[in-house]
C-alpha cells in the first residue's frame, strides 16, 4: 500500500496506564463508527512534528467488535527517533490527527483450535485486540505475559478479568521467567503459538519452537522494532531524480515522503516486505535494520528496506 | 415481505435451454471491455478498483446491471442441482459476514431505490427490491437468515464469489458462491492455494506472473480494492459452464457455423476485484461475468476490430486453454468484415 485514503479522526481520551505507557482514543468528529479490523491490526499515525512528517505504526489494543474508538497504547521510548515522546507530550484530547485505515500481519489463524500467545513488555498490545476477538468468537487461548514489574504491566486487571487462570504473568525483577521448554513442550497437537516483544525474546521462543519441533505454519511473530535514529546521510532517487537528505531523527521512508515521492508500504517496521528497494550504487555502508531480508541478500547489498533501514554517506536507489 | 418491483428495469430472460438473453444497447457500451490494444497477453493487471466513470461497469464498486434479477434466478436453478456450488470451510463464517455487510452496504449506498440497509447495534433490516426480499436479521448470528451469511447474500449478488484465508503469505481458497464459472469448480479448488489452483494455466508460471500477483494481492488493504479483466469466450449465453456440466455445454463448442457465429458466440468478460475483509483479515475475490454476443461488439466498431485482431495474434496454447479452438477461425472470418484496418484509438472505452 502506499499513501492510502487516511482517516481524519479526534484524540477523544489519553489515559496513563503507569509511569512508562499512555492509551490513545481515537474516534471520527461526526461519531460514526471507524472501520471494522480483526485482532493484530496496525494502525499508522501520522504526525506533524515541526518540520517532520512521522508516519509511525501501533497495534491497536481495542476490541476489533468496537469501533466506536480505536485505541492504541504507546510506551515512551526516551531513545527513539521522537514519536513516542511526541505522542505522549504533544497529543491532548480533542488534537486532530490522520491515521490510515487497518492492515494485519499478525493475524489469528482462524483454524487453530488453541492459540498459545507469548507477551513481552508492551508487546501485548495486538493481544488485547486478540483476546477480545477470541472472548467473543469463542476461541481458546492461554497468554503468557512478561513484565519488568506489576506496576509497569499494562492491562493486567483487565486481562485477569477476561482470561481469569488463562494468565499467567511473569515479573522480571523478581526473578521470574516463562518456563519455555515446558511451555512449549506441553502443547495439545494444533496448537498456534504467537509471539510478540522484544527481538530477543522473539528469537528465543522461534529458538525452542524449533528445537520442540513446531511446524513452521504453527508460528506467528510481530517484531514490533521502530524505525533506529541515526546520522543523517544522503539518498538519490534515480527514477524520480531527487536527492534527499534523510535527518537524524527520520526514518529514509519518510524522507522519501517528504521529498513528494510516493513509495509503497505497510508495516514501516522492516517486516512486510512491500517497502524493498534496489539500491543502484553505495559510497559508504548499508545499515540493515529489517526482519525482511536474509543474510545472503544483506551481504548482496543490491535491496534495503527504507522503512527502517539507513546508511553511512551516499546512496542511489532504484526508486 | 417488500413488493416486487414489476417496473424496475430488469430483464426476464434466461441463460439456459431456450437462451434468452440478450443485451440492451446501452448495456453493451458499458461493458468492461477487457482489450485495451490490439493484440493480448498475460499481465499483472491490476489497477485500483475505484468509483469509476459514468455509465461503465466501473461507476459503482458493486455493479448491479439489467440482467440481475435473471441470473439470480439461474444461480438458485443451478444450487437446487448441486448445494456443493457454495461452500464455506467452518473458520470463514466471519468472512462471510464481512462479505455480506460490505455487499449489502455497498449496494444500499450506490443503488438506494433498489436496496436499503437499516442498522441499530447488530440488529439490521435488510430490502432487496428487485427481488422482492425483506429480512431483519442480527448481524453475527447465522440461524437468523435462512442460508449462512455467505450463500444468503450471495444469492443475491451477480457474479461468483471466492473467499480467500491469508495464511503463511499465501491465499486459500477456502470459501465461495460459484455458479457462472468458466471451467472451473469451488468443489475441486476448495483448500487449495494461490499456486495450485492456478495450476492449470499455461505459459503465466513462466513469466513470474503468480508471484507477482500474490505479492499485490496480499497488500490490497481496506481502503484500497483492485481489479482486472479476464477473458474467453463461450458458446450460447451460459453462465453455468461448470466441470460439473460439462456434458450440457462442451459439445456445443462444435455448433459455430458462419451462419449463427454473431448472435451464438460470445466474448465472456470477468470484472475480478479484490477486498480486504475487515474482521476476518480474508481476501473477497468475485468474479464478475458480462457477455457480448459477436453482433453486440459490431455496433462499437473498435471493439470489433480490436476483438479480430486479438484472435487472429493470440498464441495457439492460450487459444487452446480458453477453449477457443473449435470457432477461432470462424470468428475472424466473422470480424474481419468489421475490421477497416485503422488505427484503434488508446484505451478500452468506446470511441
Amino acid at each position: 500500500m502506499s499513501l492510502h485514503a487516511g482517516i481524519d479522526v479526534e484524540v477523544t481520551d489519553v489515559v496513563e496506564l503507569n509511569a512508562l505507557v499512555k492509551r490513545f482514543h481515537f474516534a471520527r468528529p461526526d461519531g460514526q463508527p471507524l472501520p471494522a479490523f480483526s485482532g493484530g491490526s496496525h494502525i499508522v499515525i501520522e504526525m506533524q512534528d515541526g518540520t517532520l512528517r512521522r508516519r509511525t505504526p501501533y497495534s491497536l489494543s481495542s476490541s476489533p467488535f468496537d469501533t466506536r474508538d480505536y485505541q492504541v497504547s504507546i510506551r515512551r521510548d526516551d531513545q527513539g527517533r521522537g514519536g513516542s515522546l511526541y505522542m505522549h507530550r504533544g497529543v491532548v484530547a480533542g488534537t486532530r490527527m490522520r491515521i490510515s485505515p487497518p492492515a494485519n500481519l499478525f493475524p489469528l489463524d482462524q483454524r487453530a483450535p488453541r492459540h498459545l500467545m507469548l507477551a513481552g513488555g508492551i508487546g501485548i498490545t495486538p493481544f488485547m485486540a486478540q483476546t477480545a476477538q477470541l472472548a467473543l468468537t469463542g476461541g481458546e487461548c492461554e497468554l503468557h505475559y512478561g513484565v519488568r514489574n506489576r506496576s509497569l504491566g499494562a492491562y493486567l486487571d483487565e486481562l485477569s478479568a477476561r482470561l481469569g487462570p488463562r494468565l499467567h504473568v511473569y515479573e522480571d525483577e523478581a526473578g521470574e521467567r516463562m518456563d519455555l521448554d515446558r511451555l512449549l513442550s506441553s502443547q495439545p497437537t494444533g496448537t498456534h503459538l504467537y509471539v510478540c516483544g522484544p527481538t530477543p525474546m522473539i528469537e528465543a521462543v522461534l529458538a525452542k519452537a524449533a528445537k520442540h519441533a513446531w511446524p513452521a505454519a504453527h508460528l506467528h511473530y510481530e517484531h514490533f522494532a521502530k524505525a533506529p535514529p541515526g546520522e543523517p546521510f544522503t539518498v538519490r532517487l534515480q527514477a524520480s531524480d531527487r536527492t534527499v537528505e534523510v535527518g537524524a531523527e527520520q526514518s529514509m521512508l519518510e524522507a522519501i515522503e517528504a521529498a513528494g515521492v510516493e513509495a509503497p508500504y505497510l508495516c514501516r517496521g522492516g517486516a512486510c516486505g512491500q517497502c524493498e528497494t534496489r539500491v543502484l550504487s553505495l559510497e559508504g555502508e548499508l545499515l540493515h535494520a529489517d526482519h525482511w531480508l536474509d543474510e545472503k541478500e544483506r551481504a548482496a547489498g543490491e535491496k534495503i528496506m527504507p522503512c527502517v533501514s539507513r546508511c553511512r554517506g551516499t546512496v542511489v536507489l532504484e526508486r | 415481505m417488500a413488493t416486487p418491483a414489476t417496473a424496475l428495469p430488469f430483464r426476464d430472460e434466461t441463460f439456459r435451454d431456450d437462451f434468452t438473453f440478450r443485451n440492451s444497447p446501452q448495456t453493451v457500451r458499458r461493458a468492461p471491455f477487457p482489450f485495451d490494444k490490439d493484440s493480448y497477453m498475460y499481465a499483472v493487471n491490476m489497477e485500483l478498483h475505484r468509483d469509476g466513470r459514468p455509465d461503465t461497469a466501473f461507476e459503482h464498486p458493486i455493479d448491479v446491471d439489467e440482467h440481475y434479477v435473471a441470473e439470480m434466478r439461474d444461480r438458485a436453478l443451478v444450487l437446487d442441482e448441486d448445494p456443493l456450488r457454495c461452500q464455506s470451510l467452518p473458520h470463514m463464517e466471519l468472512a462471510g459476514w464481512d462479505t455480506l455487510e460490505l455487499l449489502m452496504t455497498s449496494k444500499a449506498a450506490s443503488y438506494p431505490e433498489w436496496f436499503s440497509l437499516s442498522r441499530d447495534g447488530n440488529a439490521w433490516h435488510w430490502i432487496n427490491r428487485p427481488m422482492g426480499i425483506e429480512q431483519r436479521f442480527t448481524f453475527g448470528d447465522a440461524t437468523t437468515l435462512p442460508y449462512g451469511p455467505l450463500e444468503y447474500i450471495t444469492r443475491q449478488a451477480q457474479g461468483d464469489f471466492c473467499v480467500l484465508d491469508e495464511r503463511q503469505g499465501n491465499l486459500w481458497m477456502d470459501a465461495g458462491m460459484v455458479t457462472t464459472q468458466a471451467d472451473w469448480s469451488l468443489d475441486f479448488d476448495i483448500g487449495m492455494n494461490f499456486f495450485e489452483w492456478h495450476a492449470p494455466v499455461p505459459l503465466a508460471h513462466e513469466l513470474g506472473i503468480f508471484e507477482r500477483a500474490l505479492k499485490y494481492l496480499l497488500a490490497v488493504q481496506q481502503a484500497n480494492p483492485a481489479r482486472r479483466l479476464n477473458w474467453t469466450m463461450t458458446v450460447n449465453p451460459r453462465l453455468d459452464t461448470s466441470p460439473e456440466n460439462y456434458h450440457r455445454w462442451g459439445p456445443e463448442n462444435t455448433h459455430i457455423t458462419a451462419e449463427n457465429v454473431a448472435d451464438k458466440l460470445f466474448l465472456r468478460i470477468e470484472l475480478q476485484s479484490f477486498w480486504r475483509l475487515p474482521r476476518s483479515n480474508a481476501i473477497l475475490f468475485p468474479i464478475r461475468c458480462y457477455f457480448l454476443s459477436m453482433r453486440d461488439l459490431t455496433t462499437v466498431p473498435k471493439w470489433s476490430a480490436r476483438m479480430h485482431r486479438v484472435l487472429r495474434s493470440l498464441p495457439p496454447e492460450l487459444a487452446t486453454y480458453k477453449g477457443l479452438d473449435n470457432f477461432r477461425d470462424i470468428a475472424i472470418d466473422y470480424l474481419a468484415g468489421f475490421d477497416d484496418g485503422r488505427a484503434t484509438s488508446e484505451g478500452a472505452f468506446p470511441d
